[in-house]
């Protein structure tokens, strides 16, 4: 505040000084004041209209048109379909439309799970790795190791993992426990839902572990001082003052773990392959075997857009929802 | 503040969800020319037992081309899950190889692209004209009627593989010839954690190879004659049954082989563990799973009854891989003479050995390289008794949405669910559901 004042102190003795020079002097500052961000915003910005925008329009521009493989060459001359797409993808009772509405709802489920209990685990995990005590900074790093190894190559150990009848999954639970009659296949049939679901949890959670453990180390230690002498327990402490203080970290956490899940694509495709089973099919590989399988990209684009649409508009009551309550809090 | 993070989160969310909107392109070349004389770009797909070996068996020829001709060639084997994708992306942007090998049943789905150089008269007539190639190889080039888009480079033909171990073992002396043979003979062998026939329930292309086979036997055919996708008949639903049946009721296919994708059978039966496959050329695969040729014999792959022949006997589809020219290739000529180069007599001899499979080109096909018992059999097969799949734009959308079923049906049958000629026909109901409308 200082620092503009006596600046703006500074123009007015110029201007009383010399009248006819000042709004010169005073104008290119200003436009570089002004200029300057907007200039170095430019760089990013044009990426950013190249890598995302261009083939987002082109994208909603390829979901009215008719594209088969009949038009693939050159995509541009393909008729128009106006919103037969989108007809096509929401009419429930015709089997496209029935399908997607099924594997929209499994990924509703999916990503409901996978985002509850890594959040979960996440805070669990973070809470408890507050107290100092020998091997912290080792079972840190090993809790991390999910996070830091490249998907496809996590993924792929654990389709291994997950074979019916060399997996070290069936080895435990089968040979080792004997808690299943028959070893249960877990890349096929209805059990695939739950091996995607640990294997999105198991590579997600160390994210929301990492997040929260930041999140920790900004409440100061007398407020828990405070609630101690108190008398508030550590169950209360857990409920009256790390829950509430961390609400902003969970605000963007919760919204992050949600689209990545949702959107996940490399998890299920790495694990099962070109076609899904049913029980695993979440949208966005729905949408790709709508696309690149049955060769028709037009639909394909029509779901991606209408997937977009829900994602914005959960994105934004989620926002408006968080946002009220912590206005509310603040008043 | 507040709004800054709003409107950072919406972007978050509309480019994480429309990186997934966007498949969009540049738009199509321009035809053909020769701006660039001295070079090729070829995709060649995976015929050996990894892409290194590919490469060694291609390279010495393509430098025998460069040679002859002063036009280098620059190789890229491709991946059989890359390949379809890769050529589609080629397609709609306009930049993609010269020279490409596809699998012959996409021949009519390509072809409807508009991308690939027809095989007309006077094309033909640059390699050799028309003549010089197997007619049964030229019936998987395209849709019937038109200019094929391809010709052929690779024949393949289904066999049945036996390991001779387990036979003697069980005490069969002959491979059987018919399926309830096959089914009799299954049941001797599995036994003690040991099966009698493999298979690969959630590999969509080969469910689609077995029961296009079986289809025939019983009469029927996938597409009727204008085009349409017909699944339910009775005889595809028998036939898809009587595939299924081997596990879900003679139990002779390992339950385990429901989500078998990626060759495993032929793993099996190289442990000893599968005593009969029914695949396409598979001795490089064994090879390369340490048999020894001893180990394993071919025969026929099985028919309802009778000898293999024509129509009902068929007893394989015919397999093979072809060569396509990209129609903007920026060295048309030089494309064609590589074309021309790689179906000649001689290479043709040379690569087919190095892989096992058969010549498409006549005068190749009669080289004594291919008398070999294991051979003779595909030979024979492709001849006499294989069909081509069906040649009609919508074959690669058939085989997604009919492999699937039949996948389908291995889990049910996996999972010790019954599998019936009701839940047969429902399961091809809603694949033929799932075909684009016309």
């Amino acid at each position: 505040m200082t620092t503009t004042a006596a600046l703006s102190a500074g123009e007015r003795t110029a201007r009383k000084d010399d009248p006819g020079t000042a709004p010169r002097r005073r104008r290119p500052g200003r436009l570089r004041r002004v200029g300057l961000p907007y200039l170095l915003l430019l760089p990013a910005l044009l990426l950013e209209l190249l890598v995302h925008l261009v083939p987002m329009v082109i994208g909603i521009v390829v979901s009215f048109k008719e594209l088969t493989q009949f038009h693939i060459r050159d995509w541009g001359a393909a008729p128009w379909a106006g919103f037969d797409n989108y007809s096509l993808a929401v009419d429930f009772d015709a089997p496209v439309g029935e399908a997607l509405l099924s594997s929209f709802l499994t990924t509703c489920l999916f990503t409901v799970l996978s985002v509850g209990l890594c959040w979960l685990l996440g805070v669990a995990a973070a809470v408890f790795m507050q107290e100092t005590f020998r091997g912290r900074g080792i079972l840190r790093t090993l809790f991390l190791v999910p996070y830091a190894l490249p998907v496809y190559a996590a993924v792929i150990t654990w389709s291994f993992m997950f074979q019916r009848d060399n997996g070290l999954v069936n080895h435990v639970l089968h040979d080792q426990l004997g808690l299943t009659g028959s070893p249960p296949f877990w890349l096929i049939g209805e059990n695939s839902f739950i091996a995607l679901l640990v294997v999105s949890v198991w590579k997600g959670w160390p994210f929301a572990f990492l997040i929260i453990m930041a999140g920790l180390q900004n409440i100061p230690k007398d407020i828990y001082e405070a609630a101690a002498l108190d008398g508030a327990g550590v169950w209360q402490q857990v409920r009256r003052i790390t829950l509430p203080a961390l609400r902003p970290v969970n605000q963007v956490l919760v919204l992050v773990l949600f689209l990545w899940t949702f959107n996940d694509f490399n998890t299920p495709f790495v694990l099962f392959g070109k076609a899904a089973p049913e029980a695993a099919d979440l949208i966005s590989i729905h949408i790709y075997q709508s696309s690149f399988q049955t060769w028709n990209f037009g639909a394909g684009s029509a779901m991606s857009v209408l997937l977009l649409l829900f994602l914005l508009v959960v994105t934004g009551v989620y926002l408006w929802f968080t946002s009220r309550g912590r206005k509310a809090t603040d008043a | 503040m507040r709004r800054i993070r709003a409107a950072a989160v919406g972007a978050v969310t509309l480019s994480f969800a429309l990186t997934l909107a966007a498949c969009g392109g540049g738009s199509s070349g321009t035809e053909g020319s020769n701006e660039q004389p001295r070079t090729l770009t070829y995709w060649a797909s995976s015929q050996g037992a990894n892409l290194e070996v590919d490469k060694k068996v291609l390279q010495p020829e393509l430098d025998k081309f460069e040679e002859r001709t002063g036009i280098e060639v620059k190789l890229e084997v491709v991946p059989w899950g890359d390949l379809l994708n890769r050529i589609l992306t080629a397609t709609t942007s306009g930049q993609g190889p010269d020279v490409l090998n596809i699998g012959n049943s996409w021949s009519a789905s390509l072809q409807a692209g508009g991308a690939l150089l027809p095989w007309d008269a006077k094309n033909f007539e640059a390699i050799g004209g028309r003549d010089h190639f197997v007619e049964s190889a030229l019936g998987s080039t395209g849709v019937q009627g038109q200019d094929p888009a391809a010709v052929p480079l690779y024949s393949m033909a289904y066999a049945l593989y036996y390991n001779k171990k387990m036979f003697a073992d069980a005490g069969i002396e002959k491979p059987p010839a018919t399926w309830k043979e096959l089914a009799e003979t299954g049941k001797k062998l599995a036994k003690d954690g040991k099966w009698g026939l493999g298979a690969e329930g959630s590999n969509l292309s080969n469910n689609i190879h077995q029961v296009f086979v079986l289809a025939k036997q019983h009469g029927a055919d996938f597409f009727t004659a204008d085009g349409e996708a017909d699944f339910t008949s009775d005889g595809a639903v028998a036939a898809v049954k009587q595939y299924v049946d081997l596990m879900a009721k003679d139990k002779v296919i390992a339950p385990g082989n429901a989500e078998y994708a990626q060759n495993q059978s032929l793993s099996d039966f190289a442990k000893d563990k599968t005593a009969m496959v029914l695949w396409q050329t598979a001795s490089a695969t064994f090879k390369s799973q340490g048999m020894d040729e001893d180990e394993w014999g071919v025969a026929p792959a099985p028919v309802q009854s009778g000898e293999p022949g024509p129509g009902k006997a068929t007893n394989s589809m015919v397999a093979g891989i072809n060569m396509a020219v990209f129609k903007n290739s920026k060295n048309i000529d030089g494309a064609k003479k590589f074309v021309k180069f790689m179906t000649s007599d001689e290479e043709q001899v040379i690569l087919n050995k190095a892989y096992g499979s058969i010549p498409p080109v006549k005068a190749a096909q009669q080289d004594p390289a291919f008398d070999a018992p294991a051979l003779a059999v595909l030979r024979d097969t492709l001849a006499n008794s294989a069909t081509a799949l069906p040649q009609v734009p919508e074959e690669s959308q058939f085989e997604t949405v009919v492999g699937t079923a039949v996948k389908e049906l291995f889990v049910d049958a996996a999972a010790g669910r019954a599998v019936t000629t009701e839940s047969v026909r429902a399961g091809l109901e809603k694949a033929q559901q799932q075909m684009p409308k016309k």
